[in-house]
């Protein structure tokens, strides 16, 4: 298995240790804002485990993926909703 | 004998797989997360970071167990059967017995400014650490109550964070308590308090607010009569622990006072269910560990083994009744919602629109409180605390699930 993998997001390429989640490639890039909540918030990564459902973004063109739950997979596009 | 079906791939599930596998049944286990190991062993399946956790890896590489990752059980169209939604689709899991080992998550309460960005739960941040998130020279305040607090900062100074303090709401008093009821724990808090050698523990401290622009850019906390503010990059912040029931719940087995009731055996209120872990009440490792091991062992018909653990578990649960007696949180904290305070994160819904219901599901209601995506999952241990109220009832699917996901549990 190669040591690392490379996602973009929001069109910038990160390179992340293999195995690595979604969510930390996002804060890596120094994105914070995952996402605007109902009443036009911006929100980020709460619990980290897949219960809270803040760190929502797109990935690979499906809406409303954890990214905490998602493990990092080359060339993966990577969309935050702010 | 037959099948058992195990939900959950943390300590008390492997547990309960392992001993039943031993025994000769077939084990599957399914969890949500991409890899095994629960949160408490979250990545140390390749490395293991204690060698307990070390023993009970090769232990579960010693029998054959089935895991499936990445698995979200969301519904049980018929006693027996489970729905699951995993990146491939919807798999149906059968069982002959269940043992629900959900764990817990952690009691978030909100304050002016927590749903800022970088303002997460401590165990939220390490999660995110330990999943890649380089946090080298972030000054981070870690806040809120129980013994994760310091387990997460030992850890993220370890991964080169500066840990500015380490805000605990429990007074210095019954901290004091909890210290004379840890002797069989030392030699763990001992390795912890070298770790966090030079970081400031504050007794009696909580976040009465976060600010920033966009995003955190530092916290005001209050001790005694003292108000100051930090500057920092990530906040660090949850309340101890609330079981995860949901599923439970939605099987029918009873849950009391936000826990599911086992007998000693483990066995919940239906008779081929399961329950061990945290989701049976707030722990810690040990009990976990223990309660799987009956549970897996009870299903197996090895009663006499699973008897022989009752001492181990009694002590535990000794334990357990004082680390949460130590962590109970305290009046002052129902004070730091301000009218404008966002309680239930989907929804946006304000404490003020809150306030005025006397139960969740009036509250639902009016302002759809826990009815966004998590279910109520983080807003539910809130109101709990902040306004008394629980869930009154689960419906299936208990996660959001895609639309070709709930089609198919029609069928």
């Amino acid at each position: 298995m190669p040591e690392t993998v490379t996602v973009v997001v929001n069109g910038v390429s990160v390179t992340m240790p293999a195995g690595s989640m979604v969510s930390a490639a996002i804060l890596k890039t120094g994105v914070t804002e995952f996402r605007r909540s109902v009443t036009g918030e911006p929100r980020g990564p709460l619990c980290g485990m897949g219960r809270c459902f803040e760190c929502r973004v797109t990935i690979d063109g499906e809406a409303h993926c954890r990214s905490c739950q998602t493990i990092c997979r080359d060339g993966m596009d990577v969309r935050t909703d702010g | 004998m037959g099948d058992a079906l195990v939900i959950g791939a943390g300590p008390a599930g492997l547990a309960a797989a392992y001993r039943a596998a031993k025994a000769g049944l077939r084990v599957t286990v399914v969890d949500d997360n991409p890899a095994a190991g629960g949160q408490i062993w979250r990545g140390e399946l390749a490395k293991p970071a204690s060698p307990e956790a070390q023993a009970w890896f090769e232990k579960i590489r010693s029998v054959d167990i089935k895991l499936i990752n990445g698995a979200r059980v969301f519904q049980q169209p018929a006693p027996g059967t489970l729905l699951a939604e995993t990146p491939e689709g919807v798999r149906e899991l059968s069982y002959t017995n269940l043992v629900l080992a959900t764990g817990a998550c952690e009691r978030f309460l909100p304050f002016p400014g927590w749903t800022l960005p970088n303002v997460m739960g401590a165990g939220g941040l390490q999660a995110l650490v330990k999943t890649g998130l380089p946090i080298d020279g972030k000054r981070v305040v870690v806040a809120g109550s129980g013994p994760l607090l310091l387990a997460v900062a030992a850890y993220l100074r370890g991964r080169g964070a500066e840990v500015l303090l380490i805000a605990e709401q429990a007074s210095q008093l019954q901290l004091a308590k909890f210290g004379l009821g840890l002797v069989g724990k030392m030699s763990q808090a001992f390795s912890l308090k070298r770790q966090l050698r030079g970081v400031r523990y504050l007794s009696g401290c909580w976040v009465v607010a976060a600010h920033g622009t966009g995003k955190l850019e530092s916290v005001t906390l209050s001790r005694g009569s003292k108000r100051w503010q930090v500057a920092c990059d990530y906040l660090a912040c949850g309340f101890h622990l609330v079981p995860n029931v949901e599923l439970a719940e939605l099987l029918s087995c009873v849950v009391e006072n936000g826990r599911v009731k086992v007998d000693q055996y483990q066995q919940t209120s239906i008779w081929n269910v399961y329950s061990a872990g945290e989701a049976t009440g707030i722990g810690g490792l040990e009990l976990s560990l223990v309660e799987g091991e009956i549970a897996g062992l009870a299903i197996a018909g090895r009663h006499e083994e699973a008897r022989a653990l009752f001492p181990v578990r009694v002590r535990q649960r000794n334990f357990a009744r004082l680390l949460n007696n130590t962590f109970t949180l305290r009046d002052e904290l129902r004070q730091l919602p301000e009218p404008e305070t966002i309680v239930c994160r989907c929804e946006d819904v304000t404490f003020e629109r809150l306030r005025e219901h006397n139960s969740w599901r009036a509250a639902k209601l009016k302002t759809r409180c826990g009815m966004g995506p998590c279910q109520g999952r983080v807003c539910g241990g809130a109101v709990e605390f902040l306004f008394g109220w629980r869930a009154e009832s689960v419906r299936p699917p208990v996660l959001p699930v895609r639309v070709e996901s709930l089609i198919r549990s029609a069928e």
